[in-house]
């Protein structure tokens, strides 16, 4: 597990936010939205350096993601931020129809998304925002495990034309990916080899599963692990390839089992290698106030619960 | 010019009329009533040249009347007229709603549910004033679609930010599915609201004269890059130019029956060839 060390616990909004400015720097067609959230988002810098190509939109989401349709029509790159909540359920229809529907070259960012909003509770956490967003027609759904590939999925998205829902959170955590590893949309990165269990995971949980998978090993439980970090498309080749080895698979996610990854994933394995699967994720549940390690620990979202999925679904083949 | 367009509003009434009447659904009273802005606005007003880099941009809010933007756009060569018979039919790119999803030319943005053009037009006006592009942005939204909360959103933001290089037209019919918009949900003094969100208003009284919607929108050009986003408050009459669908919400979204369409087409000659 050498290859997995923390270098330092930070937040993935911030690294959305230097992949941000480096855009700003290297891209005279990225512009980016904010619907009153800048320090949250991260956006201060590009706003500071790019006054002409920041727009403050004030706290009015859904014309926020309609001058992004506008702006991508004028030809424009617009990367809309702010709360994942407020991304995507509040705009549903405005994403829909002038973004989705019209196939606008426009990156939704969406910071604080899941339970580790915290303090702020259920009003602001999201849960769902991954289903909504996959349910559209031609939105590619990425959901990235750290800074550094916070970072570097948030340049990568400004080379591919289509519209993009990217999804990173609030808290600080493990930072462990390589700073210099290019991201590739669509594509799964399998962390650790492994024949007895497969574990899928994305976003936060990524880290969790690498944990879980050490003490697994300390059992005798040999794991692989697959970082998703593209939900939608999905990288059906990596988990098909892993499972047909492993023959199960445990999937974990900051977000609803209903709509999730997990029911992408169980999706695919019904129709081409049906085999036991087990779900790490909320159960169809709103979150609530609390601080985030403890409200990961309270809803499951965490390397014990992955460790006991992987367990059971190991007796389960 | 005025000769040529005055030829050219029956014949967009006949096709309204008979894209609605062949597939027995679509909204005839508003595309009736807009007949004589839109083809003003195509003929005359948007300036738009294959070769340049600035173009007027045109958005339908309102995406419902889709038979006038649809005919408009016909007979202004974006597409051939008789593509107008697959309106609503499957494997159309007609559909009952206007969309480039299926890449019909003219059309930029999907619309249909209501209050989000204005929100793109501005957006478009932004890319505008950053690629120093002179051209405007014209945008036609209905007047019950302005219950919808967006638009303040929109209207708010787009005099904070001086967007003034957006024509926003509002077709101010007093008429929506349920009735009056008085009934439904009063909209109250439309002027006094824009003018209070900080926006420069032209009224247009009658905006089925050809000659008054021209000198309204040439005026409002006029008006343009002066840091204030514009608003043309243009009444019409829903239905208009045929005498059993004017001034009533009843034809808002329903289609002529055989003998209907008969009597309505008889009011409008056919004068450039129907489809």
């Amino acid at each position: 597990m050498e290859k997995f060390i923390n270098q330092g616990d930070k937040d993935t909004r911030s690294g959305f936010g230097e992949g941000l400015t480096e855009l700003g720097r290297s891209n005279d067609n990225v512009v980016a939205l904010c619907a009153d959230l800048t320090g949250s988002l991260k956006m201060n810098v590009f706003a500071e350096e790019n006054p002409e190509r920041f727009f403050q939109t004030g706290i009015a989401e859904a014309n926020m993601i309609g001058l992004a349709a506008g702006l991508a029509t004028g030809g424009k790159i617009p990367f809309t931020g702010t709360f994942a909540n407020f991304s995507t359920g509040r705009v549903y229809d405005q994403i829909r129809q002038s973004v989705a529907y019209s196939n606008k070259n426009v990156k939704i960012c969406a910071s604080h998304a899941g339970i580790t909003l915290g303090e702020d509770g259920a009003t602001h956490q999201i849960l769902e925002d991954i289903g909504l967003m996959k349910m559209l027609p031609g939105m590619t759904v990425i959901n990235t495990c750290d800074f550094n590939q916070t970072k570097s999925a948030t340049i990568e998205i400004s080379n591919f034309d289509g519209p993009v829902y990217l999804r990173f959170g609030r808290p600080k955590v493990a930072n462990f990916t390589s700073s210099s590893e290019k991201f590739k949309i669509g594509k799964g990165l399998k962390l650790k080899d492994g024949n007895d269990v497969t574990i899928v995971a994305t976003g936060h949980l990524v880290w969790e599963a690498i944990k879980a998978s050490e003490k697994l090993a300390e059992n005798g439980i040999n794991a692989e692990i697959i970082n998703i970090h593209t939900i939608k498309p999905l990288d059906e080749d990596i988990i098909l390839q892993s499972v047909s080895k492993t023959g199960c698979l445990v999937s974990a996610e900051e977000h609803n089992i209903y709509g999730g990854l997990g029911e992408s994933i169980s999706r695919l394995l019904v129709t081409k290698l049906p085999s036991p699967q087990e779900f790490v994720g909320t159960k169809d549940t709103f979150g609530e106030s609390g601080p985030p390690s403890e409200l990961m620990n309270k809803y499951g979202l965490n390397s014990s619960s992955i460790y006991n999925s992987a367990v059971d679904v190991l007796k389960r083949k | 010019m005025d000769g040529d367009l005055n030829n050219l509003v029956p014949q967009v009434r006949r096709d309204i009329l008979r894209m609605v009447h062949t597939v027995n659904s679509g909204h005839p009273g508003g595309s009736l009533g807009c007949v004589e802005f839109f083809v003003t606005l195509y003929k005359r007003v948007l300036k738009v040249d294959d070769n340049s880099d600035s173009n007027d941009m045109f958005i339908l809010s309102n995406g419902h009347i889709s038979p006038v933007y649809y005919s408009t756009l016909a007979r202004s060569g974006y597409f051939k007229v008789e593509e107008l018979d697959s309106f609503r039919k499957i494997d159309s790119r007609l559909q009952g709603h206007p969309t480039n999803h299926d890449n019909l030319p003219g059309i930029n943005i999907s619309s249909g549910s209501l209050g989000q053009g204005v929100s793109v037009g501005l957006g478009i006006a932004l890319s505008k004033k950053l690629n120093n592009d002179d051209s405007l942005v014209y945008v036609l939204t209905g007047d019950g679609e302005l219950q919808e909360g967006q638009n303040w959103e929109a209207f708010m933001f787009a005099a904070a930010k001086k967007v003034d290089n957006i024509i926003v037209t509002v077709d101010y019919n007093g008429q929506q599915i349920d009735g009056s918009t008085k009934d439904v949900l009063d909209i109250g003094d439309l002027k006094s609201k824009f003018e209070s969100f900080g926006w420069k208003v032209l009224e247009l009284e009658n905006g089925n004269s050809l000659n008054e919607v021209y000198s309204k929108l040439s005026l409002a050009k006029e008006n343009s890059k002066k840091g204030k986003p514009i608003v043309i408050l243009m009444k019409t009459v829903m239905g208009n130019g045929v005498d059993f669908m004017m001034h009533t919400h009843e034809w808002h979204g329903k289609a002529p029956n055989d003998e209907q369409l008969n009597i309505a087409l008889n009011q409008n000659p056919e004068t450039l060839g129907d489809y």
